[in-house]
């Protein structure tokens, strides 16, 4: 890229959590800020320079006609799109809504529900454009972020692998937690990332990380149900942080 | 300004968390409407929280706002014990306390150094400003870093921690895990007197709110993670009673739910915080407040970065005395088997009280959901204050007017992402 390349960050519907781990990047934050020209980061800076960016970072879920319109101008103004995080890479936890009825939801969250201008549904950035790379997590792990800063800063692929959460476990020297407890745990279907936190403090994975690609859903269901797991409980283990992410989808008990 | 009628519209608030915008009418001279809108369109927790497990509602509660996640974690679990008739012991509430001054010391580093000292010293954000003042930026970095370690240590993640649960925690720290923080943490107490020190010396408008103030009160200690409600108009209530005092409505002015107090516009956050608690807060903060010129009551908006940084002394304190008296709990979470009932929270987010209420049925399974965020509270209030902030300097230009108005949303820090509430609807009536 020549020149100081420029760097925007969006935001759809989300908790702002993955936006935020930017921010969380004390050590580097101010030396990446001397790498980049930060030009549009409604969060962090009022000043806001017109496109187009060389790499924009997409935060959160379309679930609304006007944000449909929205990402299409943040694409054609963005030289890289980078979706960050479990809401933008599969809908997130808002997806929810795209197996019940939406309307219901509305009556149930608004005591006199008017017209809500909201989609039926809350759908991945890569349903509406073209998405170069998608960063999982709810919420990303900063050091994957500032690896996937860092490769489209300089044109390169960013190194993030594409394993699951077992291997992370496992080099980490945790004991597993199902083999040792029978604890119920996603570990062998979420795409690695977060470094194994739940099995390292005794726990599960909750698969905040989304599905990795190929994972054994069946299989683990299995496994799960060994683990004294009910239908209903793996039912909503998989339809939480990534409930649309095609390899957790399940048929769902209507709710 | 020769127009006498014009309007004014900002179409994205920059530093604050979500997005939001602002619209200003005056009609014949005079200030017809300041509306703080929200734009961040609803995400339906209250509805999709049904169904769900009593065990699984903190983890999914944190997700509604990526800045205070443990605020959402504690007043879910909160009202879930309430309902299941546990209370957990002295252990597992220190821990607890520990991870939420993780948080606020986080928040209110964020706030104050990233999203609002750009303001008092003109700059776009906090980038721009480490240019000239690199010092100051990487005093509020260092002082967010020890919030988050904290948050990292107890929590197992600073965004949406993953180690504690309904009952307490999935593990226990140890006394030597935790002692590694208290040396970052002495380091940052030297960080955050400064910032007292700083924000002391910056240029306030003399300005003062009358509204009715809303917050925690604990009997022991400066509230945070549980306590009683308590206003500077002498109402003194359990978590149970909340929703018999605040009640959330729709007005004709706005697209927004208001909350209100027993039918009238009130405040919570930083400034109710401080002025009905502020004689708990420890010597060191108290002594910190009093020399950047606070008194016990501070109802001055521009000044809520003073008492935060206030807070984030008491909160470094606190944790300091919380790690030294750490005793490592038996047992990490109590059990809480599920009974059919209602259980109601309240904790003090870094924003303001933040009350969730539950009913389950007798297998643990919520039947319904409603949580009343400190933005959502703080609405009527906000506008209230804009409404004033218009009226005052009605005749600065448009760009200037958008600066004033700008700076006084970002003083009450709304977390637009947190108004699980807000409506995405415009209604023009001029």
């Amino acid at each position: 890229m020549i020149g100081t390349p420029t760097l925007a960050v969006w935001k759809f519907a989300s908790c702002d959590g993955c936006q935020l781990t930017l921010l969380d990047c004390e050590d580097e934050l101010l030396t990446l800020a001397g790498q980049v020209h930060i030009a549009h980061f409604l969060e962090a800076s009022s000043a806001v320079l017109p496109g187009p960016y060389d790499v924009s970072l997409v935060e959160g879920s379309i679930t609304t006609p006007g944000d449909v319109d929205r990402i299409r101008q943040v694409r054609a103004s963005s030289k890289v799109l980078v979706t960050i995080g479990a809401c933008a890479t599969s809908g997130g936890i808002q997806a929810l809504r795209n197996f019940a009825d939406v309307q219901e939801f509305t009556s149930v969250v608004y005591a006199s529900p008017p017209y809500i201008e909201s989609l039926a549904t809350s759908t991945p950035i890569s349903a509406h454009v073209p998405v170069d790379f998608e960063l999982r997590g709810c919420p990303i792990d900063k050091h994957q972020l500032l690896e996937v800063i860092s490769a489209f800063l300089v044109g390169r692929k960013p190194d993030i692998p594409d394993t699951s959460v077992c291997t992370e476990c496992k080099r980490r020297g945790l004991t597993c937690v199902t083999v040792a407890s029978n604890t119920p745990c996603l570990g062998p279907v979420t795409h690695a990332g977060c470094g194994a936190l739940c099995p390292a403090v005794g726990r599960g994975c909750y698969g905040c990380f989304g599905p990795m690609t190929g994972a054994n859903v069946p299989a683990m269901i299995g496994r799960l149900h060994e683990c004294g797991m009910t239908e209903g409980a793996i039912d909503k283990v998989l339809a939480t942080f990534n409930v649309a992410a095609p390899g957790f989808r399940l048929p769902l008990v209507q709710r | 300004m020769t127009d006498r009628s014009r309007e004014l519209r900002i179409g994205s608030l920059a530093r604050v968390e979500g997005e939001g915008a602002l619209q200003v009418t005056i009609q014949d001279g005079r200030v017809e409407r300041a509306e703080l809108q929200i734009y961040e369109p609803p995400r339906f927790f209250e509805a999709f929280l049904r169904g769900r497990q009593h065990t699984e509602v903190a983890d999914i509660t944190s997700r509604i706002c990526g800045i205070c996640p443990v605020a959402y974690q504690t007043s879910a679990w909160l009202a879930i014990e309430d309902a299941c008739g546990i209370q957990v012991g002295a252990g597992i509430t220190a821990l607890r306390r520990l991870l939420y001054c993780g948080e606020w010391i986080s928040s209110h580093a964020l706030h104050i150094y990233l999203l609002h000292i750009p303001d008092f010293l003109g700059y776009p954000d906090a980038i721009t400003l480490s240019r000239d003042h690199r010092a100051v930026v990487e005093r509020g970095l260092r002082l967010k870093k020890s919030g988050n370690a904290i948050l990292e240590m107890v929590g197992g993640r600073a965004i949406h921690p993953v180690n504690p649960r309904v009952g307490g925690f999935h593990r226990a720290p140890t006394k030597s895990e935790l002692a590694v923080l208290a040396e970052q943490l002495r380091h940052a107490l030297d960080d955050a007197l400064a910032t007292v020190e700083f924000v002391g010396t910056l240029d306030f408008p003399g300005v003062d709110l009358e509204v009715e103030l809303l917050a925690v009160h604990h009997p022991d200690h400066y509230a945070i993670e549980s306590g009683r409600v308590r206003s500077s108009g002498g109402l003194d209530f359990s978590a149970a009673e909340f929703p018999d005092h605040v009640v959330e409505h729709q007005v004709s002015h706005s697209t927004a739910l208001h909350a209100t107090l027993d039918g009238g516009r009130y405040l919570t956050g930083p400034l109710a915080r401080y002025s009905l608690n502020s004689a708990q807060l420890s010597p060191l903060a108290r002594q910190a407040a009093a020399a950047a010129g606070l008194g016990p009551v501070c109802r001055n908006p521009f000044r809520s970065i003073v008492v935060r940084a206030v807070e984030v002394v008491y909160a470094i304190d606190e944790a300091l005395r919380l790690i030294a008296d750490y005793v490592r709990p038996d047992v990490a979470a109590e059990p809480v088997l599920p009974r059919a009932g209602v259980g109601h929270g309240v904790s003090e987010a870094p924003r303001g009280l933040l009350y969730h209420r539950y009913e389950l049925d007798a297998e643990g399974l919520i039947l319904s959901a409603t949580i009343v965020p400190p933005t959502s509270q703080n609405q009527a209030a906000i506008e209230g204050d804009l409404l004033a902030v218009v009226e005052a300097n009605r005749d600065l230009d448009d760009a200037a007017l958008a600066h004033v108005c700008e700076r006084t949303i970002r003083n009450y820090d709304p977390c637009i992402s947190c108004a699980t509430h807000f409506l995405d609807l415009t209604v023009h009536r001029l």
